[in-house]
């Protein structure tokens, strides 16, 4: 399936002495796991296609230690970060984009206090002003008539308070978008974060994602979109649970607006 | 002897003042037993928060109902208290209704204190009914139980009778003025209770002024035993909800404190030109600084405040996702476990000379487990709902640093997961040279 995707190394910038105008953290998840580096690669589709000028770290990204942190590792966290830090302010990096909003949250809040201040900015953020300078233009109707909803990231909405970029995004593919009762400031968490994704959850009835895709079962969706790799996977999971994987997809915002244009 | 009452009235006022200035005291106290924090930033925004969510009340109205109904009682409380500033004149100096020469003002004045009280009156009823009869979820889980249940109506009883106090007293107060009674000045306007002053139609001046003096006084002494109460109950939040919404978060929400100590440390392990021995010489002085929390001290003043500040809503616990499906992590127990705590170790030290005394106790484990604390999410569901500005997840997250950092007591999974990063820098165990695989397949 694969069209070649143009992707340039921070190493290669430098070698031919040049600047990027963004940085694409790739991050962890992006990166190994199978389902998310599906949206790194529909993410890069549309830089390639803006013809945006970006780099990644490649070997040299390392995780942000944010998944540390939440689990009460600040040791590690801050060992993660002064070494990413390090890197980054030696590249002279200005500006990040990243589709994980984890990586957005730590490299935007967490790492000034340690000495990397950068413009960071998640990537649906990224993509609507892609499409407001008219660099990304949609021409497709893929989604027309389908229904949408989406699923705020805890760590997009309520710990940074972005609401409305990834809706207007979503807006531009002329779907139809419906909310769940329970959205932005009061969406529920799909359950994945403070290290939730990576042990099995205490005793308890139910499983957030259940319960969480139940809320987005409500709408009556064709599609469930989101902007965080983990939540992708939760979501994804808990449309399974309801048996309702030949009905309902999740996909990206990223991967919606690539499947558009 | 005619300045007997006069004197009883000042006795009971400093009293009743003297034991809340006390209590006031214990409160600050404890709450110093928390670690500072620096809270000089953004001072505007720290205005704004405090006039908006505490005297506005606007993240009480989020929910209509409970909103509504508590911003009557609200405005209801603060302002009936005018009228106690006359009461205590009054009391002091033998004088009745000293206002009444504001004439049209003042037959405004308790008038709308009048509707006011009634209005209170309804909304308290509602409330209790919440807590009672439609068993509204959140009032009911376990950590409700005993005490915060009962406290919980108890404020409402309180209310309550306060209220049918002040206007008993205004509708015998009414007869009396009807009846040309000496020292009863004709003024106020009793919208509501001229329909109660008809029960006393019957009775004699004399036993008039025996009713009025009586609802006078225990409504007085009634206020002045609530003002005392507060420091056991939930209630203290009517004080502390503006210091706390002052002092609470300003920083986005996502964003949790870099601990220094760990900083300095981390500097000195990346820094190939630091000599390992200077580090040794120089240990700071006493103990070296504990990594997160595992009792009250630990944890910083403001998260103490918080605490104090809790008014056991449970509007966090209703909307956390860990909670609603069954876990035993409940963020409103995590603060009422802190308050517990800390009122324990306030109670240690006031029976031990002013020194904290080790009670073999502590916050975690005999307050607060570990099985709450993996529960949480950290989706700051419980910080958005709080209508005063309180943090839960703070307080999680700094016991989850004293678990992981000082006791190696994560979860098996997490321990794996941390290993992976120290060791390939992502929490899978992949190699770091396949990062940019993805572009090719
Ligand atoms: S941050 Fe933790 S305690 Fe607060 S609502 Fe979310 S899961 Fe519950
Ligand atoms: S922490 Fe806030 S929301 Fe939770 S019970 Fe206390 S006051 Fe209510």
């Amino acid at each position: 399936m694969s069209e070649q995707l143009k992707v340039k190394t921070m190493e290669q910038f430098m070698a031919e002495g040049k600047q990027p105008e963004i940085l694409f953290w790739v991050g962890s998840a992006g990166s190994y796991d199978d389902r998310a580096k599906k949206i790194s690669r529909a993410f890069v589709k549309l830089l390639n296609k803006a013809n945006v000028d970006f780099a990644v770290l490649g070997p040299e990204e390392s995780s942000t230690g944010d998944v540390a942190k939440r689990a009460g590792n600040e040791f590690l966290f801050q060992m993660q970060a002064m070494m990413n830090i390090e890197l980054l302010n030696g590249y002279e990096i200005k500006r990040i984009v990243t589709c994980d909003p984890h990586s957005f949250n730590t490299l935007k809040n967490e790492y000034p206090g340690l000495g990397g201040k950068y413009d960071v900015i998640h990537h649906t953020q990224y993509l609507k002003e892609l499409l407001d300078s008219g660099r990304l233009v949609v021409e497709g109707s893929e989604y027309k008539g389908k229904r949408i909803t989406f699923h705020d990231p805890c760590y997009l909405g309520r710990a940074n308070n972005v609401y409305e970029a990834p809706r207007e995004v979503l807006k531009k593919t002329n779907a139809d978008l419906v909310e769940m009762k329970r959205h932005k400031q009061t969406a529920l968490c799909c359950g994945a974060g403070g290290a939730q994704m990576f042990k099995e959850p205490e005793k308890g009835d139910m499983d957030i994602n259940i319960l969480r895709t139940k809320d987005a079962l409500e709408t009556k969706p064709n599609i469930i979109a989101t902007g965080c790799p983990y939540c992708n996977t939760m979501m994804t999971d808990g449309i399974k649970a309801h048996e309702k994987e030949d009905t309902v997809t999740v996909l990206d915002v990223a991967e919606l607006l690539a499947n558009s244009l | 002897m005619h300045y007997l009452p006069n004197i009883i009235f000042a006795l009971a006022l400093v009293v009743g003042v003297g034991f809340f200035v006390r209590n006031i005291k214990k409160l600050t106290r404890n709450i110093k037993l928390g670690k500072a924090v620096d809270v000089s930033n953004d001072k505007s925004t720290r205005l704004k928060n405090m006039t908006r969510i505490a005297l506005g009340q606007s993240k009480m109205v989020v929910r209509p109902v409970a909103g509504f109904l508590h911003v009557i009682v609200y405005v209801g409380f603060i302002i009936i208290n005018i009228e106690v500033l006359e009461i205590i004149i009054d009391g002091l100096f033998g004088t009745h209704r000293i206002f009444a020469f504001m004439g049209g003002f003042y037959d405004f004045l308790i008038g709308s204190f009048e509707i006011l009280a009634f209005l209170v009156i309804v909304a308290v009823v509602i409330f209790w009914l919440r807590r009672n009869v439609i068993r509204i979820q959140r009032f009911l889980k376990p950590e409700m139980k005993g005490w915060p249940k009962k406290d919980g109506n108890l404020i409402l009883y309180i209310e309550l009778v306060l209220m049918f106090l002040f206007l008993t007293m205004n509708a015998v107060d009414l007869q009396l003025q009807e009846l040309g009674a000496a020292h009863y000045v004709k003024a106020g306007a009793y919208p509501i209770s001229q329909f109660i002053a008809p029960l006393f139609d019957s009775v004699g001046e004399s036993t008039l002024v025996i009713f009025e003096r009586t609802a006078w006084w225990l409504h007085i002494l009634g206020i002045l035993f609530f003002l005392n109460y507060l420091y056991y109950s939930k209630h203290l939040h009517i004080l502390l909800a503006f210091p706390n919404t002052y002092y609470g978060r300003v920083n986005p929400q996502g964003e949790f404190s870099n601990l220094d100590a760990v900083t300095k440390e981390v500097k000195l392990m990346m820094d190939p030109s630091a000599d390992p021995f200077a580090a040794t010489t120089e240990e700071p002085e006493g103990e070296p600084e504990k990594f997160g929390a595992s009792d009250v001290m630990d944890l910083n003043w403001v998260q103490l405040l918080n605490a104090y500040t809790c008014t056991e809503c449970g509007r966090c616990t209703s909307e956390c996702p860990a909670n609603q499906t069954g876990k035993k992590l409940s963020p409103r127990k995590i603060m009422m476990d802190t308050r517990d705590r800390l009122e324990e170790v306030g109670a240690n030290i006031d029976a031990n000379n002013g020194e904290f005394v080790p009670d073999g106790k502590q916050l975690l484990d005999d307050y607060i487990t570990k099985e709450e604390l993996w529960a949480c999410t950290t989706c700051n569901a419980c910080v958005q709902a709080c209508p005063v500005s309180i943090d839960p997840l703070s307080i999680i997250v700094e016991m989850r640093r004293y678990l992981v950092m000082e006791q190696s007591a994560a979860p098996m999974e997490l321990n794996n997961m941390m290993s992976n990063i120290e060791n390939n820098g992502a929490p899978w165990p992949y190699n770091q040279m396949d990062r940019l695989n993805w572009v090719n397949e």
